[in-house]
């Protein structure tokens, strides 16, 4: 008795050893492609900048009162950094109004794909992601030239004479949001995608059965359904969203910096790593905070309709 | 047959659906027309692929007719989207929402309707009360049994109080016993609500249990309605005989015809006398068709019984099935209700008679 009891405490220990065994590949990767480098990017938010860039290693927190406050550079006094602010204010409209742009886009797209026979289904898909073949910078680059002023569309809207001088579209708010659609339209389609196509349409039937309409069915049978997908494809296009940096400053002339410039310009002509760091921590922060606030309201509404 | 009032509820004038374009063109519906009445119980039977389901999404409006009307006391509802007919269905895999508990799915009708909230919540209650689901009001659909889906779903089409009940299969996802319980509920329901209900299905027993009358449907047609007693004793085609029930089939060549009866003489030279559907006028080579529980293994001696031998004997309990070879050399089946305990009489390889009943022989059309 004794024996076999010895011997299964063995087994289990045994069991137990192998199991972190063959987890070490996962953890070791976490740990170093993951946690690693946030670690160094908080370390270096907390040191000095160094003259031509890198960091100098002497504790300071310079860098995060600069992310919000800016000193004068006469008396030393502290205010609030309007510029920074402005900048962060602006980084989350744009990425809130691509949110909501491509879920009005991505939306009627998935669905239409969700409701083809299952060999188009594919096809659709696999046109849904040709764009992802493509450099991001060439197809910024591509979306410039249709947009520009002696570009397709405005050439083409000459030729047939409806405008007479060409239509100022490039280095706007319009050029920004136009080739932030294009790009990120991708990752809300997919997630949609992925949770119309188990829609049971059968629910969408019983639904205009029971006198609802079209707007009620897609408001209070399809839409509750698919929220998984609306949630997912939000997140996904957000995040990146938020710290877009290649399209805004392609589309956008650099006229206007978003917050993924101004890290960008910390870490080239700036050159204070540890400003941009912190930058780069406080983006993560938004992030975080915009996400929990997105579940959670997502998650209790929910609720709330039962 | 029970009294109904001669109103009709839906009326189907020459329909015809025809889905695919070009080759690939299937004819679901081929000209079919049908009167169902108000406060009946009418059941479209038939195999998967003969159109019963889809002539009943015509009427619910989730499919629209190639050609013909469908009329619903009077007003043509054919083109009308299913929104805005006064039709309600009850899915064969129930559909009910499962983002919503088992009240919120009862009253969706009646809040897309516009009704007030108290009116909503009195009929929510009632309905609940109706199918005997008081206690599961705020369950989630996923949270309950298959059989009280079917009861939520029952209440969820009957709450916003529809001219007809579309019911489409909705017993086949059940077990056996809970079937049987279902039907008998359907049937209370009919009666309490007074709504006419179409019942789809390809289960014979349960169409005759259940209805008024029955459609049979075959291949986009339909090819017999009339009452269960209709359908079963006296089917007018070989395929509404064979579907429904056991069936011995059996060539005859009609002698006379004098009022509603025909004499026929079968294989073996026996006379018998026998219904023909009506409208039809039966001559030549026809084929009867004789229920196995209408004829009687009898000594074969026995004058005017039909001679052969047993092949085969069955006991099921119930009752006992004679395989017999007649002398003509074709089949013919024998069900004998067991009405007294021990050994039927008969040994297998005996020869027999096997004797008629009167007024039981049909003849089918063509």
């Amino acid at each position: 008795m004794a024996d076999a009891a010895e011997a299964a405490k063995n087994r289990e220990r045994r069991d137990l050893r192998n199991r972190w065994l063959l987890s070490t590949p996962a953890l070791l990767i976490i740990l170093v492609a993951a946690t690693g480098p946030l670690l160094i990017v908080l370390l270096y938010s907390f040191l000095a900048p160094g003259p031509y860039g890198d960091v100098k290693w002497q504790f300071s927190t310079d860098a995060w009162v600069s992310v919000l406050l800016e000193r004068d550079i006469f008396d030393d006094t502290l205010s609030i950094a309007d510029a920074h602010l402005t900048i962060f204010l602006r980084s989350v409209k744009l990425a809130l109004g691509t949110t909501l742009l491509t879920l009005l886009f991505g939306f009627p797209t998935a669905y239409f794909i969700a409701t083809r026979p299952e060999r188009m289904r594919e096809v659709w898909l696999f046109l849904i992601t040709i764009p992802f073949w493509t450099n991001l910078l060439i197809r910024t680059f591509a979306v410039l030239e249709i947009i520009r002023n002696e570009g397709m569309v405005n050439s083409l809207l000459l030729d047939l004479g409806l405008i007479e001088r060409p239509i100022q579209m490039l280095f706007t708010d319009f050029a920004i949001m136009v080739g932030m659609v294009y790009v990120y339209l991708p990752l809300m389609v997919l997630p949609l995608y992925a949770s119309m196509e188990k829609l049971d349409f059968r629910l969408i039937e019983a639904g205009y059965d029971l006198y609802a309409t079209r707007f009620k069915v897609l408001r209070r049978i399809i839409f509750p359904l698919v929220k998984p997908g609306v949630i997912a494809g939000s997140i996904l296009v957000f995040i990146p969203a938020l710290g877009a940096y290649v399209t805004p400053s392609v589309l956008g002339g650099g006229k206007n910096l978003m917050l993924g410039n101004l890290i960008e310009l910390q870490f080239g002509q700036g050159r204070n790593w540890p400003l941009g760091a912190a930058l780069s921590i406080t983006l993560m922060a938004i992030v975080m905070v915009a996400l929990l606030a997105y579940v959670r309201n997502a998650g209790s509404s929910e609720v709330r309709h039962g | 047959m029970p009294d109904l009032p001669d109103k009709n509820a839906i009326e189907v004038h020459g329909v015809r659906k025809v889905f695919g374009t070009g080759e690939t063109q299937v004819a679901a519906l081929d000209t079919v027309s049908v009167s169902i009445r108000e406060n009946e119980f009418f059941t479209l039977l038939g195999p998967s692929g003969c159109g019963k389901t889809t002539l009943l999404r015509l009427i619910a409006g989730f499919d629209f007719p190639t050609e013909g009307e469908i009329l619903l006391y009077g007003d043509d509802i054919a083109p009308l989207p299913p929104f805005k007919r006064p039709v309600n269905t009850v899915f064969q895999s129930y559909a009910l929402f499962p983002h919503m508990t088992v009240a919120q799915n009862i009253g969706f009708g009646l809040e897309m309707l516009g009704k007030p909230k108290a009116e909503i919540d009195a009929r929510v209650t009632a309905m609940l009360k109706l199918v005997k689901m008081e206690q599961l009001a705020r369950r989630r659909t996923s949270q309950i049994s298959g059989g009280q889906q079917q009861r939520v779903a029952l209440a969820r089409a009957l709450a916003p109080q529809p001219k007809v009940l579309l019911l489409d299969e909705p017993l086949s996802a059940l077990d056996y016993k809970l079937r049987k319980e279902m039907q008998i509920e359907l049937k209370r329901l009919q009666h309490e609500t007074g709504i006419t209900f179409i019942f789809v299905t390809h289960d014979q027993e349960e169409a005759l249990a259940m209805s008024d009358r029955i459609a049979v449907m075959s291949t986009g047609k339909i090819l017999q309605v009339g009452s269960p007693w209709d359908i079963y004793d006296r089917p007018a085609e070989r395929f509404v005989a064979d579907f429904i029930g056991e069936t011995n089939f059996m060539d005859a060549e009609v002698i006379s015809v004098a009022g509603d009866r025909a004499t026929v003489k079968l294989l073996s030279g026996t006379d018998i006398s026998a219904t023909f559907p009506a409208g039809t006028t039966p001559d030549g080579k026809v084929t009867i068709v004789v229920r196995p529980e209408h004829a009687r293994v009898v000594a074969a001696s026995t004058k005017s019984a039909l001679s052969g031998v047993i092949e085969n004997i069955v006991y099921l309990g119930t009752d006992t099935h004679f395989h017999v070879k007649l002398a003509d050399g074709s089949p013919f089946i024998v069900r004998q209700q067991n009405s007294r305990s021990g050994p039927c009489g008969f040994d297998k390889g005996e020869s027999v008679g096997v004797d008629i009943a009167s007024d039981v022989a049909q003849i089918l059309k063509d």
